[in-house]
């Protein structure tokens, strides 16, 4: 599982651009891959929102999210894995975070980056602390990822 | 030697610092280390903490040279 902790801005597609070019991608044995981006929204909890300093916790975050992985792995093997993700200052529409996962068939990748990326969001230590106008505080939770119904049946027409 | 204790996010702020060294005299678990700091109070609910940069329990064991850290409910991603 590769693991990055950005500063700087990154462009997702780019990164996996440069990352399917790897030695690893060329032995063709993958059937499927499954991404995540995550992007900072301009508002929250129905307030605009100018900038985002993401602060972590140097080497554990590394370590929870290598924890995380191996997990995953388990449930839903998979053959690569990234995680990119941003610390420090982010301003809206810049990614948050970068999940790829590659498997020889669909249903591993698409379950292992939905998992990834729930684990994430509650066990690596990240925290956010938006700015409002001249008013700063950090976020209290996350929003939930259970919104959509992504196993819901048909609809008939 | 002696116990590094390290403060994150809304509680940094609370506290007023990132970090403290504790003697270990005394301390047995992670709880222990919160009542030190905290005179005496139990550790809350709200909070989170972790040993060596693994989670942990309030009563979860705690050694000489070993760190430990506080901080709220994780927001990434």
């Amino acid at each position: 599982m590769e693991i990055q902790l950005s500063e700087t801005p990154f462009d997702p597609y780019a990164l996996l651009r440069d990352f399917e070019r790897e030695p690893d991608h060329l032995r063709a044995h993958f059937g499927a891959a499954s991404l995540f981006i995550g992007t900072m929204r301009d508002f929250n909890e129905g307030e605009a929102v100018e900038s985002l300093w993401l602060e972590h916790y140097p080497r554990m975050t590394e370590h929870e999210l290598q924890r995380i992985a191996q997990e995953v792995q388990q449930s839903a093997p998979f053959k690569r894995g990234l995680i990119v993700h941003r610390v420090g200052h982010i301003v809206p529409g810049e990614t948050i975070v970068l999940i790829g996962t590659w498997s020889c068939h669909r249903a591993e990748a698409i379950t292992a980056t939905s998992r990834m990326i729930e684990a994430l969001k509650h066990r690596a230590p990240f925290w956010k602390k938006e700015q409002r106008g001249t008013k700063s505080h950090w976020v209290e939770s996350n929003t939930s990822g259970s919104g959509i119904n992504v196993a819901s049946k048909p609809v008939k027409t | 030697m002696s116990i590094h204790v390290r403060y994150f996010a809304s509680l940094r702020e609370t506290m007023g610092r990132i970090e403290e060294r504790l003697s270990p005299e005394g301390i047995v678990t992670v709880s222990d280390v919160w009542k030190v700091v905290h005179q005496g109070e139990a550790f809350p609910d709200h909070l989170l903490c972790a040993v060596n940069m693994a989670y942990a329990k309030p009563d979860s064991p705690v050694q000489d040279g070993d760190e430990v850290a506080f901080f709220p409910f994780v927001t990434g991603g």
